[in-house]
């Protein structure tokens, strides 16, 4: 028995901490927030095989699990770095492979790096009032709230039935449109559909739900990455900073809100390992596992966030040193796929509750 | 990762599962100490080594060779049929793995074998009322005269001390030392002249703690474990251990499936509780809390058994947010049932025999003592995250 990440899981989790170290510092963070690209980012970890995580072999990927992109995620998270991961790398291919049919030229080409799918789940996951499409004779009109990625080369989209299509972002009858989030670590945008062409993935909604459990063990993972980094980040203020001529790492308040916060965060990290393996190898415990490592992790997440943040006085408040970029990416992970619950309640009826 | 624990596991495992079958209904309900019901039904777990597995067979145990994933199998088989696992309290659990890494080979012949088979009792003599948190400053003393030690002064909240036949007890016998080094660990019959024994009822409206009084005792000088002044070090070679375990996942897993059952079976105005919205999401909440505590402990058994991978604080957190969570789910049945959940004692409408506010209530003990919470974040924040101890305030004398 062995229940952990493998020598291969912690070396790509290093190889990808070490780039993102070097390469998506916060002051990189900072320009694609303020309206920069991010296709230099995923061009390097396209080298380091993201892209290709969950693509098997025959199709020009490394063929790995859904453990492997929660590690990877996990970093991503930590690093707040700007990527298509959530879309391109996790959801697409998870659907893209259980789909019937033979999708191999987009695999090769999303784990090469050179075509990125966005995802436009809202309409499956949550329809909010605004939104709503339809699909006729291959054809979808309509309006996505908050699809995933601004830069993407076409989308997955989920209609109300749970059926999966492909539209492609250069459809003469496709607008999209950036919606300004807090989140400034990833773009949303609105798609509106004007007779776009609609490429039937799959009508199973089994596979729509394989693919939603994968990414919201991504986000689970990516908050975990960041809550950590948070907790981090406030511990290490905390040992420099001195009032009332003493660190006040020593103020017994400080320490127990830090205290709590690991208290609460540590058992996450088994909890995604868990649901990772889960979703590889434990059929019957998968779906539940996915949806309560999604909501706890939303909790604990926001729990820290704000906590981090208050250790650090005013500066926590500030935009100089950044935190808020992590708050709000936690934030952003609460909502994204499924709100806690929402998703709890799921997973009170997958138990026949 | 690989969470299969093998064949030879899965054989031992259905030995627990048909054995919990043929014998469950000789298994006492409570938590009887003494009664021959739950002496007989330890003498044969002790037999089948499904309690005691590791005390060597010449001490009265089963003798088994250590193997922490058969003793995980038996605990969750045990908590998943509701069964009792054997004989309690704190004699077993803290007593015997001290004596069997500190003490004489004359101790461990005297001690194990009538403690684990339950003709020995024993409490803990560690707190006093100026000892809590802080218990190392405590000051009951003992002066060695002659070959005896001369106890003095008073112990407190002393769990089943007005049962025991023997205690353990915290005393300083080296008032000079500083506070940690002058302390020693003596074992002492409680039938010993000088000793008063006051119960304490507790919130659950038992006496089961108590303060017990100390005068001129006079103890054995050889009734020592470990050597002089070596008693703090004696008492926290288990302690750490004893907190890990003390809020099991697993029986907070199958807590939570009773609770989900209560919230199928209570209804208000014909509705189920089970479908009322506010109390699932509470539920869910919680389910999902226990299961990241089970794959924590997870993780826990993965590090002993694999050396070499690091549980982080996954062991240090366990006490705080174990006991946390079952007051917690024990304080959301009460919620469920609403006035119904206050009932108690011999209230005809009890449901589970009560166990909901007991176990509430019980859980809040277990917060207090063992280290409290607030000791437990001090511990976290100060070894597991390295921040630095409060200033110590300077002596006012
Ligand atoms: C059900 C039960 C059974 C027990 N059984 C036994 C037994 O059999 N034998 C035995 O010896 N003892 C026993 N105890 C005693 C138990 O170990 C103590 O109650 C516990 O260590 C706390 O000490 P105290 O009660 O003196 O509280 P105090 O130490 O006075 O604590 C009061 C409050 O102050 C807080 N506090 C104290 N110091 C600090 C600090 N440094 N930082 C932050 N907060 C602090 C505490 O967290 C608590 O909230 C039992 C207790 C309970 C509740």
């Amino acid at each position: 028995m062995q229940f952990g990440l493998s020598e291969e899981q912690i070396l790509l989790q290093d190889n990808v901490n070490r780039f993102l170290d070097d390469n998506t510092p916060l002051d990189r963070v900072r320009t694609y927030a303020e309206g920069g690209e991010d296709a230099d980012i995923w061009a390097g970890l396209t080298e380091l095989g993201v892209p290709a995580l969950l693509i098997p072999e025959e199709h020009g990927g490394i063929g790995l699990q859904p453990l492997d992109a929660a590690i990877v995620a996990e970093s991503l998270g930590a690093h707040i770095a700007p990527t298509p991961f959530l879309g391109s790398a996790v959801i697409a291919p998870t659907a893209l492979i259980a789909a019937a049919g033979d999708h191999g030229d987009l695999l090769a080409a999303i784990a090469a790096g050179t075509h990125r799918v966005g995802i436009a789940f809202g309409e499956a996951v949550a329809a909010r009032n605004d939104a709503g499409i339809r699909v006729n004779d291959g054809l979808v009109n309509g309006t996505s709230m908050y699809a995933f990625d601004a830069e993407a080369d076409s989308y997955l989209v989920a209609d109300h039935n749970r059926h999966l299509y492909l539209v492609q972002a250069d459809d003469p009858g496709l607008t999209r449109t950036h919606l300004v989030t807090v989140d400034k670590t990833r773009r949303n945008v609105e798609l509106n559909y004007d007779n776009v062409a609609a490429q039937t993935i799959s009508t199973d909604p089994e596979v729509f739900a394989a693919a939603l459990d994968v990414g919201r063990l991504a986000l689970a993972a990516d908050t975990l990455g960041a809550a950590q980094n948070m907790l981090d980040q406030a511990v290490e203020y905390a040992k420099q900073r001195k009032q009332f001529n003493r660190p006040i790492a020593s103020f017994q308040a400080v320490k127990h809100m830090c205290a709590e916060m690991a208290a609460q965060l540590e058992p996450c990290r088994s909890m995604v390992w868990f649901a990772g393996h889960a979703l590889a190898e434990l059929p019957d415990e998968a779906r539940v596992t996915a949806c309560h490592a999604k909501a706890h992790l939303a909790e604990v997440g926001q729990f820290i966030a704000k906590t981090a943040t208050e250790v650090h006085g005013g500066m926590g408040f500030t935009d100089l040193v950044g935190l808020h970029y992590w708050f709000k990416r936690i934030g952003a992970n609460r909502q994204w796929l499924g709100a806690p619950e929402f998703v709890r309640e799921e997973a009170a009826v997958l138990q026949g509750i | 990762m690989d969470l299969s624990f093998g064949p030879e596991y899965d054989d031992f495992r259905a030995e627990v599962v048909n054995f919990l079958d043929q014998n469950a209904d000789k298994a006492p309900k409570g938590n009887d100490l003494r009664g021959n019901a739950a002496k007989d039904w330890q003498k044969l777990l002790i037999e089948k080594g499904y309690t005691c597995r590791t005390i060597p067979k010449e001490y009265g145990g089963y003798g088994a060779e250590p193997d922490i994933v058969k003793s995980r199998i038996i605990a969750e088989e045990f908590s998943s049929a509701r069964v009792n696992a054997g004989l309690g309290g704190q004699g077993i659990s803290m007593l015997v793995p001290t004596l069997l890494e500190m003490g004489t080979q004359e101790q461990k012949e005297q001690f194990i074998r009538p403690t684990i088979h339950g003709d020995m009792v024993w409490c803990q003599g560690y707190s006093e009322p100026g000892a809590g948190s802080d218990l190392a400053s405590l000051t009951t003393s003992a002066v060695l005269d002659g070959d005896e030690w001369v106890i003095n002064g008073q112990k407190i909240w002393t769990s089943t001390a007005h049962i025991a036949d023997w205690i353990f007890c915290l005393v300083r016998s080296e008032p000079d030392a500083p506070k940690h080094k002058g302390i020693s660990f003596l074992l002492f019959d409680m039938k010993t002249p000088g000793i008063e024994v006051r119960p304490l009822v507790d919130m659950t409206g038992v006496a089961n703690f108590n303060e017990t009084f100390f005068t001129d005792v006079r103890v054995p000088k050889h009734q020592i474990v470990g050597e002089r002044g070596e008693g703090w070090q004696v008492a926290n070679a288990i302690l750490g251990h004893e907190r890990e375990t003390l809020a099991p996942a697993n029986t907070a897993q199958t807590r939570i499936n009773a609770l989900i059952e209560l919230m199928k079976q209570e209804s208000v105005n014909g509705d189920a509780l089970i479908n009322n919205p506010v109390y699932r999401d509470r539920l869910m909440k919680l389910q999902g809390k226990v299961m990241a505590m089970r794959f924590n402990e997870l993780r826990i058994l993965s590090a002993r058994l694999n050396p070499g991978q690091n549980p982080g604080l996954a062991r240090m957190i366990t006490k705080l947010e174990g006991t946390e969570l079952r007051h917690d789910l024990e304080g959301l049945a009460i919620d469920v049932m609403g006035e119904l959940g206050l009932a108690y004692d011999d209230n005809p409408h009890l449901r589970n025999s009560g166990s909901w506010q007991r176990e509430y209530m019980y859980f809040l003990g277990l917060i207090i003592g063992g280290g409290t919470s607030q000791i437990q974040k001090n511990i976290i924040s100060e070894r597991g995250l390295g921040m630095p101890r409060e200033p110590k305030i300077e002596k006012a004398s």
